[in-house]
């Protein structure tokens, strides 16, 4: 039988405030262990714990971007269970009236829009951080990640295949950076992702059984965790079985699902208003305030590379996926004139660097003008377009101007005509047999020539110059 | 009867309290009447009243956005019954 695919993502983003949700203790990444707490984040008795105002403005900001209706009123509730990385024994979420509502993720599959919609958006604190100690007999506890804040991002179960899971994240992982409320570093956990997937025969409109799957701890490991799942729940659907619904954890090593835990239990949460947290009511007017300081979102700025810039529409989506990208392509326009060039070398040399180094473009050495400079040296004849990476290479490495390059390593482009026809003189006297092969119409050996005259010059033959000269004097 | 002993012995176990079978039979006798009480407000019309979402009338209280100092590492730990100079210390948790 043919089934088909149900997907529902559950994405936690941790917020860049200064300090956490509920107190004012350090929210910076890392640290010593349990150097980022207090008394209130540690779970004493007889705390107050006071929101973040910026908490809530991240919120209500990722909301509007993700199109969401934001409530006007608003509450903390207690979600209750143990578990060593919880010191209070609750979590303060939001549960029956959730920040933000209603919203929509736009995601292109396989060149038509679908409009995934998103439920809701809800604030909440983060727990701390279990060390395990194997053989011990015990656990190690970290609470500086206790309090920091989160928004939990949960979507209708629209999605119909991992693939488009994965369009979905990456379009919300975007759309978060733009807003800048949020680093999405799914390595160091600041975007993590849970999936609710099930199957369904073909033509059914009732969901079939649903697993929940953990532990997905990169963009490659929720696309493979969920084909993983959906071969698990076909070969049990086939074979006349049952899918248990239940907590299954992706271990990316072994590339498989394994059950954590029954569900029912875990999921008897008890929730209720908490009493030391008040509401919150939002007005028109701070809500235009916050909608005032929206950025422009990915799909916009695509839409202005592609109808003002003239970008192809691959190249467009390419470079406004990363607002880092697209923020270096905007600067580097400014002051060069051809788009496309400009999207080359980004999408080509500039990506190939960074994903070989495993950076990310914030921490890139090379200045968008220090590659326009370098695009109007080529286009000026200093250098050719070869030599050019050579010269990139080296401002990736060193972040010195192209100019500098150029002048300490001797890269200047060989343009002088009578400079250049002595070399290739001598390599048309060198070499009879290919200059024969040109004049029995074998265009190839003139590559074999050029190549000639490159080594000689160490590839700084204008190259133009030399195809003209070559031709000229054979 | 609203609660039956079922329901008080999911109860315990979700609090983790041990509870007696006596003790039993004692709560939930007090559970239904607690509840017995409480349900008297079923008879109030509440058509035209707002569901309360939260028992104060204050809102909007915030702070701002600003890191302070932290607390420093021995008073962390003063009231923990095991640490290691670094991380509370808790009977192992088995996941898997």
């Amino acid at each position: 039988m043919e089934y088909g695919i149900v997907i529902g993502l559950e994405v936690h983003a941790e917020l860049k405030t200064k300090s956490k949700i509920f107190c004012g203790c350090s929210n910076e990444f890392g640290g010593q262990p349990n150097t980022h707490v207090c008394p209130i984040c540690l779970g004493m008795p007889g705390v107050l714990p006071v929101l973040n105002k910026s908490v809530l403005e991240f919120a209500m900001k990722a909301g509007m971007a993700i199109n969401c209706e934001i409530s006007r009123y608003s509450k903390f509730d207690r979600k209750n269970y143990f578990y060593p990385d919880l010191p209070k024994a609750y979590q303060i979420s939001q549960f029956d009236l959730p920040i933000c509502k209603d919203g929509y993720i736009d995601i292109d599959v396989e060149g038509e829009t679908k409009r995934i919609r998103v439920n809701r958006i809800h604030m909440e604190e983060d727990a701390g951080k279990l060390v395990h100690t194997e053989g011990y007999g015990s656990s190690a506890v970290d609470v500086n990640r206790c309090g920091v804040p989160l928004i939990e991002i949960v979507s209708e179960a629209d999605m119909r295949s991992p693939q488009e899971a994965y369009e979905y994240l990456t379009k919300l992982k975007s759309i978060l950076e733009y807003t800048e409320v949020s680093d999405c570093k799914m390595q160091e956990g600041s975007l993590r992702c849970d999936a609710n997937i099930s199957l369904r025969p073909k033509g059914q409109e009732e969901f079939g059984i649903r697993a929940e799957l953990k532990n997905m701890n990169s963009f490659k490991g929720v696309l493979k965790g969920l084909e993983y799942e959906v071969k698990r729940q076909t070969e049990i659907l086939e074979s006349g079985g049952e899918v248990v619904q239940e907590t299954r954890r992706w271990d990316d090593e072994k590339g498989v699902t394994s059950s954590m835990r029954g569900k029912e239990e875990a999921h008897d949460y008890r929730y209720f208003p908490d009493p030391d947290l008040v509401p919150i009511e939002v007005d028109e007017e701070w809500i235009q305030r916050i909608k005032d300081e929206l950025p422009e979102l990915p799909d916009v700025r695509k839409k202005r590379l592609i109808e003002e810039d003239g970008l192809p529409e691959y190249d467009a989506g390419v470079i406004t996926a990363s607002k880092g990208l697209a923020v270096f392509y905007d600067e580097c326009m400014k002051g060069y004139h051809n788009s496309k060039v400009v999207s080359n070398w980004i999408m080509g040399e500039l990506s190939m660097y960074l994903n070989e180094n495993n950076m990310e473009i914030d921490e890139c050495k090379i200045a968008p003008a220090q590659l326009a400079e370098m695009l109007k040296l080529i286009d000026n004849g200093t250098i050719s377009g070869k030599i050019a990476k050579t010269v990139f290479a080296e401002m990736f490495a060193s972040g010195k101007d192209p100019e500098v390059i150029i002048k300490e390593k001797g890269l200047v482009q060989i343009s002088d005509e009578g400079e250049l026809a002595k070399i290739v003189e001598e390599v048309i006297a060198n070499n009879p047999k290919s200059v024969e092969d040109y004049h029995n119409g074998k265009e190839k050996a003139v590559g074999f020539l050029v190549g000639q005259i490159m080594k000689a010059t160490r590839g700084k033959a204008n190259p133009a110059l030399v195809n003209k000269l070559l031709k000229e004097k054979m | 009867m609203i609660i039956s002993k079922n329901d008080v012995e999911h109860v315990a176990k979700l609090a983790r309290l041990e509870v007696s079978e006596e003790e039993k039979e004692e709560l939930t006798g007090q559970l239904n009447n607690i509840l017995d009480y409480v349900s008297k407000m079923n008879k109030i019309d509440t058509n035209n009243i707002k569901p309360t979402s939260h028992v104060l009338h204050l809102k909007n209280v915030f702070r701002e956005d600003v890191a302070k100092e932290n607390l420093n590492r021995e008073k962390v730990f003063l009231n923990a019954p095991e640490h290691d100079g670094e991380h509370f210390i808790v009977p192992q948790v088995i996941e898997s």
